[in-house]
């Protein structure tokens, strides 16, 4: 049975978890920082914004880079479907605030800002009381910012710019944000549930990390379930579980599952059958050549329509685009309206065609991954949905499909 | 091809003047909104002068020549 | 006879100066606005631009040398380097001077861009819309033909060559494509505090 970590304690419909009582079930933060970086370096903790990139090796990248870094602690949480990061600002706080503390005395950081969306208010509420509990002179120091409400506004180098000039767009690399991020200082962009999970780790352990897990993985994992299940929501699982056993814990799917969309719209379209064996671990995921990213795992039911689906999707993350690159905005606009041209009026060849050639032009074009994290999207839609795709009618000839997915 | 000299482009700042494709044709071509494709990979020593010269001419200095590392 | 030479050649090269620079200013903003005559290449513009901006140099500095070394004027190499430094004509030919280093600045800073990088270049390249005017009022006040017919009729015609492009260029938009999407979602995610 899954052991809750991340999300033990009080429940969670009583919010925020107040210093005194975090203190009191979990001890005062940790202190060494030789032993901190250690453990984390032997837990092989990844980072859980959506790269997945081992943490470790962030900060050693952070701190090789010589002057006093700038630590943003990342819970701008873009991406429409996950609510993973708000449900840990508005419960866990606390935890979130060890690990900036953690990281700030490991790095001998001169700074730390927490990055929240500004229209997630009881994130962002929780986070600013529970700062206003700290008596540490590194988070007295912390200030917060307000995450513009788009999606690239959770990307790590439009978070630098952002608190840099007050612009929340991308930015080209390099430099990386670990060379040059905030006001030129090297900054470590850090998404809020890693910061949770290095605040436990701090105090019990890479080993005591290691010690969950199923099937070779180790660690807990954040999950938001989404689409066709009975109880949607956040849940903390084991890293390994599969999709199927996830799915479970999420009241089951309602009606018959057609696909998973894994890791949201950064993610990828898997078939059902083959989704619900994979295990929710990164390293197995990128071996099966998918991604854990934002730890969304979206199901549509055999009701839904995987086209209109994505041509909604597409349709969104077009428009989220920054503009700034061309291939980005014209491709990603062109291929969005590619979709919904075979959503609406039905497949054509010519439509299939511009797909394939758009999406393997724009791919790598811009300068973040907005586009490729579209294209990736978009390729797995046509991979999983193929036979759609290929027989779609003209949906005015049809009744219209529910929707099954949430845009924001 | 003794270098490692790799065309990058600044996504940000190009804006689709495409005269980089006219100067170097063999390694840059436009997609359809006009903005560059570069092909990958080291410049080819006997165009290595035709790309320095189509980075001089970016009007607005995207094209750069960077030295990549191998094990990237 | 010799001093004659010098001093046609002074009012030759300036005259031709004039025009020269006139077209480079033309060829620049033909530039920006990425307008290239149909058929023939895009580099074709920047590219002429360049070239005719290099040539110019070469008959402003034909055009200075033979001012300085002319004993008529006796104008001695500082006039030619400090502004209003020199008795003869001092306002006009200070406008000269003024003039002529800058496009100074502007064609060294053009050679060393890749060094510069691009936003202190085009910084300094802005001077040009203030080199070219001073150069025509240099020419109008120190010219000693600068009111003959002929050449009256030219800075006339250069003036309005340049007037045309250069309104033209300031209400034109902006021919990135992406200008107007981008400043709308930069309006978007601006969170500046005075705004």
């Amino acid at each position: 049975m899954t052991r809750l970590r991340l999300l033990s304690g009080p429940d969670l419909s009583l919010g925020a978890e107040s210093m005194r009582a975090h203190v009191q079930r979990l001890g005062p933060p940790p202190m060494a920082r030789a032993v901190l970086l250690g453990a984390i370096e032997r837990s092989g903790l990844t980072g859980r914004g959506g790269a997945g990139f081992p943490v470790a090796r962030k900060w050693h990248s952070v701190s090789a880079a010589g002057s006093a870094p700038v630590i943003i602690v990342n819970g701008a949480e873009g991406e429409p479907q996950s609510l993973k990061d708000r449900v840990l600002m508005t419960t866990r706080p606390h935890l979130i605030l060890d690990g900036a503390l953690i990281a700030a005395r490991v790095l001998r950081a001169a700074e730390i800002a927490i990055y929240v969306g500004e229209h997630h208010h009881a994130a962002w509420t929780a986070m600013a009381a529970a700062l206003a509990e700290r008596p540490e002179p590194e988070l007295r120091r912390a200030r917060m910012a307000a995450a513009p409400a788009r999606y690239v506004a959770g990307e790590s180098s439009a978070a630098v710019n952002f608190l840099s000039s007050s612009i929340g767009t991308p930015t080209s690399k390099p430099p990386e944000p670990h060379t040059a991020g905030v006001g030129g200082a090297p900054t470590l962009v850090q998404n809020v549930e890693t910061l949770a999970h290095v605040a436990l780790i701090g105090r019990y352990g890479a080993e005591w990390y290691r010690s969950a897990g199923r099937r070779g993985a180790a660690g807990t994992v954040l999950l938001t379930a989404a689409g066709a299940v009975r109880s949607p929501g956040v849940l903390e699982v084991e890293a390994g579980t599969t999709v199927a056993e996830a799915v479970e814990m999420a009241g089951g799917a309602a009606g018959s599952p057609r696909a998973v969309l894994l890791g949201g719209y950064f993610g990828s379209w898997v078939d059902a059958r083959q989704a619900m064996e994979l295990p929710l671990d990164q390293a197995a995921l990128r071996q099966a050549g998918y991604g854990l990213g934002c730890g969304v795992v979206g199901v549509i039911s055999e009701h839904a329509c995987g086209v209109c689906e994505t041509a909604r999707i597409m349709a969104y993350l077009a428009g989220e685009s920054s503009a700034q690159c061309g291939p980005c905005f014209f491709g990603l606009r062109a291929l969005s309206e590619a979709c919904s041209r075979i959503a609406a009026r039905g497949t054509n060849r010519d439509d299939l065609a511009r797909l394939a050639r758009w999406s393997s032009e724009v791919r790598g074009r811009g300068a973040c991954k907005h586009p490729d994290g579209a294209i990736i999207f978009l390729q797995s839609a046509l991979r999983t949905f193929g036979d759609e795709f290929a027989t779609h009618p003209a949906h005015w000839r049809n009744h219209p499909s529910p929707v099954a997915m949430q845009t924001a | 091809m003794s270098n490692d000299l790799s065309l990058t482009v600044d996504r940000i700042r190009c804006d689709g003047r495409g005269l980089c494709a006219e100067l170097l044709p063999e390694m840059i071509r436009l997609d359809d909104w006009g903005y560059p494709i570069v092909a990958a990979g080291p410049v080819p020593d006997h165009l290595l002068p035709l790309a320095q010269r189509a980075v001089s001419r970016c009007p607005v200095l995207a094209l750069a020549l960077r030295r990549v590392d191998r094990d990237q | 006879m010799n001093d004659q030479l010098l001093w046609y050649t002074t009012r030759a090269a300036g005259a031709v100066s004039m025009i020269m620079l006139t077209g480079v200013v033309v060829l620049g903003v033909m530039s920006t606005l990425r307008a290239t005559p149909r058929g023939l290449p895009r580099f074709f513009t920047p590219a002429l631009h360049r070239n005719i901006a290099l040539v110019t140099l070469v008959f402003l500095a034909l055009h200075v040398v033979t001012a300085v070394v002319d004993p008529f004027t006796s104008l001695g190499w500082t006039a030619a380097v400090i502004p209003f430094s020199s008795y003869y004509r001092t306002f006009w030919l200070g406008l000269g001077t003024i003039a002529f280093e800058l496009l100074l600045a502007i064609t060294v800073t053009s050679l060393l861009r890749g060094l510069l990088g691009h936003g202190a270049w085009r910084a300094i390249h802005w001077l040009t819309y203030a080199a070219w005017p001073v150069a025509i009022v240099h020419g109008l006040g120190t010219g000693t033909d600068a009111w003959s017919p002929w050449l009256f009729t030219l800075t006339c015609l250069c003036v309005g060559a340049a007037a045309f492009v250069v309104v033209y260029r300031f209400t034109a938009g902006s021919t990135d494509p992406l200008a107007a999407q981008r400043a709308s979602f930069r309006a978007g995610v601006d969170r500046r505090p005075d705004r």
